[in-house]
């Protein structure tokens, strides 16, 4: 039975849905772009003002299939968020291509709805659902301009791996609801790990090293991230990612497949493999897309540190840790992807290495948001960037995980390289100096200004940011 | 006070960023104001009088990120303050020798100078680890940029293995720093970045063993020691002159800096058995970067081989750890830091000039710039260690002090003063005298460089001559630090005082 309540504590899914459906019927009435635009902005930040009201009421279990507690609305928070940028970026980036780019803010909007469930899951149907609304809404996401070559084999190269990921994961689920008969992550801690079960949580784990392209998992993640439109991209690598792995930390303690050995070492040899990999793939690219969707597997490898520390520094430490990072990872993800999608003239996108020198003397604005978010994706203090790989050290360094905090400082090494390599692009004096007005609206310009004061802010006076985290986040009863 | 130390240049830079596009020397202008401003605001402390031993000059303590016990907390004393003085004098020099040279991005390359020297000031007053850390990076990503814009033929090359350099051993020092404040607060309950409640923890000495080589190795790197000086060659060479002055005037200081402010107080007793290593690396730093610096026909490499051996005077010193030992050290980062920056600067201005630096294509300068010869010969014969320069003081004391601990390691590093003449006379020879090989029409020192070089001809002389102000300014500093050191020697290997060398260490 749902109650009042319940539905109260729902409704930053509930509005959104509500969003995605107005929208809907708008275009269906009048297709027309800014309308669209406006309405879906309009939804989202709806949504987000029934977060505070929410907060009153949480932790609330609602049906077994979700709870909504302070770790689910956080990232809720964050991925709308998110979500809004990448309107702002699509509006911008689609206003002056050709076709129809009305569905997009639809398509945007249930990829939204589907992270929000992934966060409050503690269900296998819910994991699936909200793993499928998310992914099906990208698949349209990246195949979105129909007339490109390139992001239709983004499309459907993402369509295949994610549809395989997705039997793993089906066949992961149904292994282990044969052996145990429940579907709840908790009810699962309490059951005997038997091998059938271990083998189902494995396949799961593939599942979900797919989706965040985790090294051997990987092999996608640099074609679609190219094919994908600029925006698109950064919700891929923002919303996508960090929904599941909010996801993974929730079932993984809750359900206690974390405490087992085997599956410890597994995701250890994951991390440190996608964090060396990663990082020396980006090395030789000359593609600034393909770098960034290269520079995010490493990204990811470091998270899972968080994540194996959760044993010794309990589940609070690592759902901090987690958010922390997640939060720094998105904006300084969300600026880079929006330099490139400003940068992309209307008949192609900005992403050779070579369309970035002298950027400091032709578009000095972009050039300094750009720096500044790839030095924060190096970790340098000051920035959003520092604290997150600091929390990860700490995380690390108390569960004594030497291993992984070595391959985290060379990929770390390595990882600075190839962002220098961009820095020092833009930093060449350009063949023709002239300083071009900046050409675009204000909009995407505004968007980065609030990256680039949020990169700043969480790196300078995070203090705020953490309270909000520490004591009161509860991952697990 | 002190916060507006950092904060001074922080917003000069800024400022100065931004002048450019009103007029062309406006930046130049900030930033000399803004260094004299910096200049001024340390002129109180040398004033006051020098206070008790283990008192602060002064100290600053904020809250920052209360979940870590993490503060903004800054404070001064003898050492820093010396240090800091040292930072804003070589800052006013690197202006005023990039005055000419830097003719494209005026105002940017005055913003990265600035806040280059700012994380450098902040290294010296940081109190509390964390900030100590985001201090010790940052003053990378401008220097990165100075000498990735304005640096020579090979740059790019030579700015990023900078960086990676820093950056790395760095990561090993935040590590080290993590899992101290980790058992810190596994012992305690609280967590806390802060200097001098780290003091107080108590290590096993296995792993006392590995967090102090975290911290060894970030400032080996930076000092630079062999193995880790690699970079520093490549850095200086491409380097334009003002970012030369700032890498070997100051930010090679930090790295010392660190040894004797964390590494040391931190880990007394592994350090106690690890100094004969230390030690050995600073000799072999010595040796071997003297008999690079001999080998090298680019000038500007030739001096960054001898700041190698130089430092490696400071590294003898320090583990030495007794008070002559450190006066020279101090005394040695001194007038190293002025001798160095001089060489550049002169080295700079002969590239300006003649747009070489390839000492095979020079020669016979000396009747073309008779002031520009002289000057260099009298920073050389400095640089080599003439009795009444600077540099003689600090390296006399520092062999002193050395000797009493280690007679055959301090008997190897005396062989450095003899390196130190070829390398330093072979500079003049093949720069000023004999045939000239060219034809060059060329400058001579203007009333701006004159200035420029007779402040630090002064500097060192009065180093030379009178060196006894800044021993006392340093003196307090040590009394208190080796106090500490001996209490802890004391306490932790009762079981070897009767061998004598660790408490022999502790004599005044």
């Amino acid at each position: 039975m749902i109650t009042a309540a319940d539905l109260l504590a729902l409704s930053p899914l509930i509005a959104l849905s509500s969003a995605a459906v107005i929208v809907m019927l708008a275009i269906a009435f009048r297709r027309d772009h800014r309308l669209t635009f406006v309405l879906t902005i309009a939804g989202i930040l709806i949504s987000l003002v029934t977060v505070p009201l929410v907060s009153d009421v949480t932790p609330r279990l609602v049906t077994p299939l979700l709870i909504v507690d302070r770790y689910a609305l956080i990232f809720i928070v964050m991925a709308y968020a998110a979500g809004l940028a990448t309107v702002v970026l699509c509006w911008e980036y689609f206003r002056v291509r050709e076709g129809q780019p009305e569905e997009l803010y639809i398509l945007i909007l249930t990829a939204l709805l589907g992270a929000g469930v992934l966060a409050a899951a503690r269900h296998f149907a819910s994991f699936f659902l909200g793993l499928e609304t998310l992914s099906v809404s990208l698949f349209a996401l990246i195949a979105y301009p129909l007339r490109e070559r390139r992001a239709l084999e983004a499309g459907i190269k993402y369509l295949v791996l994610s549809g395989v990921a997705s039997a793993f994961l089906l066949f992961g689920m149904a292994l282990i609801y044969a052996e145990t008969g429940t579907m709840e992550f908790t009810a699962l801690g309490t059951m005997p790990g038997t091998f059938p079960a271990v083998i189902g949580t494995i396949l799961i784990v593939v599942a979900v090293g797919f989706k965040l392209s985790l090294v051997p998992f990987h092999l996608w993640t640099a074609d679609v991230y190219q094919g994908a439109p600029a925006p698109v991209t950064a919700l891929l690598a923002t919303v996508s990612k960090g929904s599941v792995f909010v996801l993974l930390l929730r079932y993984g303690l809750e359900s206690g497949i974390l405490r087992a050995p085997v599956l410890n070492v597994l995701l250890a040899l994951i991390a440190a493999v996608s964090m060396l990999v990663g990082n020396l793939l980006a090395l030789r690219q000359n593609n600034v897309k393909r770098i960034l969707a290269y520079s995010s597997i490493g990204h990811m490898g470091y998270l899972l540190v968080a994540l194996i520390a959760v044993n010794a520094i309990g589940g609070d430490f690592a759902a901090e840790a987690l958010m922390v990072y997640l939060a720094a990872y998105f904006v300084m993800t969300l600026a880079a992807f929006g330099v490139v999608a400003v940068m992309s003239p209307a008949d192609r996108e900005a992403e050779e290495l070579d369309d970035y020198t002298g950027l400091f003397w032709t578009r000095p604005w972009l050039a300094t948001v750009f720096s500044v978010s790839l030095l924060s994706l190096a970790g340098i203090p000051l920035t959003a960037g520092f604290i997150g790989k600091f929390y990860l050290f700490a995380a690390g360094s108390q569960g004594s995980l030497w291993m992984l905090l070595g391959a985290l400082i060379v990929g770390s090494g390595l990882g600075l390289y190839y962002y220098l390599r961009i820095v020092f692009q833009m930093a060449q004096t350009p063949a023709a100096l002239q300083a071009e007005p900046e050409a675009r609206p204000v909009g995407a310009h505004l968007l980065l200004a609030v990256l680039l004061l949020l990169i700043f802010g969480l790196g300078v006076y995070p203090a705020p940011f953490i309270d909000l985290l520490h004591p009161e986040i509860k991952i697990s009863k | 006070m002190l916060a507006a130390l950092i904060l001074v240049l922080v917003l000069g830079g800024l400022l100065a960023w931004h002048a450019d596009r009103y007029a062309a020397n406006a930046p130049r202008w900030i930033a000399l104001v803004t260094l004299a401003l910096d200049g001024a605001l340390l002129v109180p402390y040398f004033v006051g009088g020098l206070p008790e031993a283990g008192v602060w000059l002064d100290d600053v303590r904020w809250r920052w990120i209360p979940r870590f016990g993490i503060g903004f907390h800054l404070g001064l004393d003898g050492v820093s303050l010396l240090l800091a003085a040292l930072t804003v004098f070589l800052g006013i020099m690197a202006v005023a020798a990039s005055w000419t040279e830097i003719k494209e991005r005026v105002g940017f390359f005055h913003f990265n100078l600035l806040w280059t020297l700012a994380g450098v000031m902040g290294v010296f007053l940081a109190l509390d680890l964390f900030l100590f850390f985001v201090f010790w990076e940052i003053m990378i990503v401008p220097m990165y940029f100075l000498i990735a814009l304005w640096g020579h033929e090979n740059r790019a090359y030579a700015a990023i293995k900078f960086f990676l350099f820093t950056q790395i051993s760095g990561l090993l020092m935040l590590l080290a720093m993590v899992v101290l404040v980790a058992i810190h607060q596994r012992n305690t309950g609280v967590y806390t970045f802060d200097y001098f409640d780290l003091l107080k923890t108590n290590l096993e000495v296995n792993t006392a063993l590995w967090l102090m080589l975290g911290f060894f190795i970030a400032f080996t790197v930076k000092l630079p020691g062999v193995p880790f000086h690699t970079w520093l060659p490549d850095a200086h060479t491409q380097a334009p002159t003002g970012g030369s002055v700032i890498l070997a005037g100051v930010m090679l200081k930090t790295g010392a800096y660190g040894l004797l402010r964390f590494v040391i107080p931190f880990f007394p007793e592994v350090v106690a058995d690890f100094s004969p290593v230390a030690m050995g690396l600073g000799v072999a730093g010595i040796l071997y970067g003297g008999m690079l610096a001999f080998a090298q026909s680019d000038m500007k490499r030739l001096v960054a081989y001898s700041s190698v051996s130089h430092m490696g005077f400071v590294l003898v010193g320090l583990f030495a750890w007794n008070a002559l030992a450190l006066q020279g050290v101090v005394i040695t980062l001194l007038a190293h830091g002025i001798s160095a920056a001089a060489l550049f600067v002169l080295a700079g201005a002969v590239q300006e000039r003649i747009h070489t630096r390839d000492m095979d294509r020079m020669g016979g300068l000396w009747s073309d710039v008779p002031r520009m010869a002289a000057i260099g010969l009298f920073f050389s014969v400095a640089a080599l260690g003439m009795p009444g320069l600077g540099n003689f003081i600090g390296e006399f004391l520092v062999l002193l002090g050395a000797y009493r601990v280690d007679a055959a390691m301090t008997a190897a590093a005396a062989l450095g003063l003899i390196i130190a003449p070829v390398y330093s006379l072979i500079l003049i020879q093949r720069a000023f005298h004999g045939e000239s090989r060219e034809k060059h029409r060329i400058r001579d020192f203007g009333a701006r460089e004159l200035t420029l070089m007779g402040l630090l001809i002064a500097a060192t002389v009065w180093l030379g001559l009178y060196p006894q102000p800044m021993l006392d300014v340093s003196e307090t500093w040590l009394k208190s630090s080796l106090r500490g050191w001996e209490e802890t020697v004391a306490q932790q290997v009762p079981s070897q005082a009767p061998s004598g060398i660790p408490l022999r260490r502790g004599e005044p």
